[in-house]
């Protein structure tokens, strides 16, 4: 069980802004190998949340706790824009943030499933973007995270290119189950993904209220039962259905 | 690419056609042709006078090159990477960068003696400074993005320094290099002239006092190829590979 509370977080007063508060009393708790979508407006602090989780922004009200491992838990980020190393080929960029040294055969399996395998010795600026989101996600998997943060990993990508790669990425979490917190502005992607959405306010953020999707795996390949259940959501609001 | 080496070529034999010229027009002992130096350069080299004395300066220009980059790119890192440091160090950088060469010479060999270490501090003290700059402007503009991914898997310093910062700082350790070798060389001569009895400098000022024009070019000569052929043979090949990346 992993718990995010945010009393508050401030950005400070800047020469030409004033302080501003961008999330406001936050809690989430988050079940293991559960995959929780947030889904809020632009802009509402999701990013910033996510960098609190990550340990990038320690200025803030509040705590994140691990339960079962608190000190040397492993966050696993991928980020909104891939942060691959230019410099490092696609294996050398999924072995660095790999801190000790993987049983033989797991990133060639990671690369295999997510179809890279043929590009492990590739550059990243040879990639498209596609792939390179498909490298940082198996980067993120490759340390076998305790929670696994991803920022709108899919955006900026055609819609057909965003499909595979949400397939693959369910295909590989099926394989290996991992806590998930994903961030999306597309209802549509987190009905496709979460067990669990959790819609937020505009700044500061706060919880709208919690959804749980009642679909299966399979189900979900069914895209007019996702369309039925987005229109439902929209309808009331983001209140659950009943 | 043919095209362009023949062009650097026709642009040496054009140089060297109008040396030519000149020399045979004016006819004067102050102004050798490019055939008379060759000769001349060919003889020193025989007696081992040339190889002897380039290779003392060359000997310092490694010696100072290697420690003042050392020291220069750690600090411009620092400075780079921290803006209160930097706000302290900024006068005092602008204040060395300011001071003219030949100061630092001079008070080198008045405070350490005619000796070969006040030799190579004036030479270090004199490019320290330029390699901060450079450096510093590196070290301002690295990545953030891939410093929080860096943070996020914990890389640790070590692994952060080796794989996110250096490979982001390599084009201006190159810049830094370049324009350091060159500097470096220059500020060595007058060094040696200054105060060593041997070395490039010391011959070049023997040369002026003969006005032995066709030595001095001679020499000159020797330098020149010699740091060519560091470009040709170190530094392109380290920069082709620290690129290889680029698309």
């Amino acid at each position: 069980m992993i718990r995010i509370k945010v009393k508050s977080k401030l950005y400070p007063a800047t020469e030409d802004a004033l302080p501003r508060r961008v999330i406001n009393d936050f809690r989430l708790a988050l079940k293991d190998n559960e995959f929780v979508c947030l889904v809020g407006p632009s802009g509402c602090g999701k990013t910033t949340l996510l960098n609190l989780v990550a340990g990038l922004d320690d200025d803030f009200d509040g705590e994140i706790r691990f339960d079962e491992r608190e000190e040397n838990h492993k966050i696993g980020y991928v980020f909104q824009n891939p942060r691959l190393l230019p410099w490092r080929t696609v294996r050398e960029n999924i072995e660095l943030a790999l801190n000790e040294p993987a049983p033989s055969g797991a990133i060639d399996n990671l690369l295999e499933v997510m179809q890279l395998a043929d590009f492990q010795h590739v550059y990243p600026e040879r990639l498209s973007l596609g792939m390179s989101r498909r490298v940082a996600i198996i980067r993120a998997f490759a340390i076998n995270p305790d929670l696994l943060l991803m920022d709108e990993p899919f955006v900026s990508l055609d819609s057909a290119t965003a499909q595979q790669v949400r397939d693959l990425l369910i295909g590989l979490w099926q394989q290996r189950p991992h806590t998930v917190l994903f961030v999306t502005h597309d209802l549509r992607e987190a009905i496709a993904l979460a067990d669990r959405i959790v819609f937020l306010t505009s700044a500061p953020m706060q919880t709208l209220n919690e959804v749980v999707v009642p679909f299966s795996r399979n189900e979900r390949q069914n895209q007019q039962l996702i369309e039925q259940f987005r229109h439902d959501l929209l309808q009331t609001d983001g209140k659950p259905v009943t | 690419m043919l095209r362009k080496q023949s062009l650097a070529w026709l642009s040496i034999a054009v140089f060297l056609s109008l040396w030519h010229g000149f020399a045979l027009y004016l006819e004067s002992r102050n102004l050798p042709g490019p055939l008379m130096v060759l000769q001349v350069f060919w003889e020193q080299c025989r007696s081992g006078e040339l190889p002897y004395h380039l290779g003392v300066t060359l000997l310092r220009l490694i010696v100072s090159f290697a420690i003042a980059m050392f020291i220069g790119c750690a600090i411009g890192i620092v400075l780079g990477r921290n803006r209160q440091v930097n706000a302290f160090f900024d006068n005092w950088l602008v204040i060395f960068l300011n001071i003219p060469a030949l100061v630092t010479m001079i008070l080198c060999y008045v405070w350490f003696g005619l000796t070969e270490v006040a030799a190579i501090v004036a030479v270090v003290i004199n490019k320290i400074p330029n390699v901060v700059v450079t450096v510093r402007e590196g070290a301002r503009a690295l990545n953030r993005d891939l410093l929080e991914m860096a943070r996020c898997y914990r890389f640790g310093k070590a692994k952060t320094l080796q794989h996110v910062v250096l490979p982001q700082l390599f084009p201006y350790f190159i810049g830094a290099t370049r324009s350091g070798l060159a500097l470096i060389w220059k500020i060595i001569l007058v060094v040696e002239l200054l105060g060593r009895s041997n070395g490039m400098g010391y011959q070049l000022h023997l040369f002026f006092q003969l006005f032995d024009v066709a030595s001095i070019l001679a020499y000159t000569f020797a330098f020149v190829a010699v740091m060519q052929i560091t470009e040709w043979l170190v530094l392109k090949p380290l920069d082709n590979r620290a690129q290889r990346w680029r698309r």
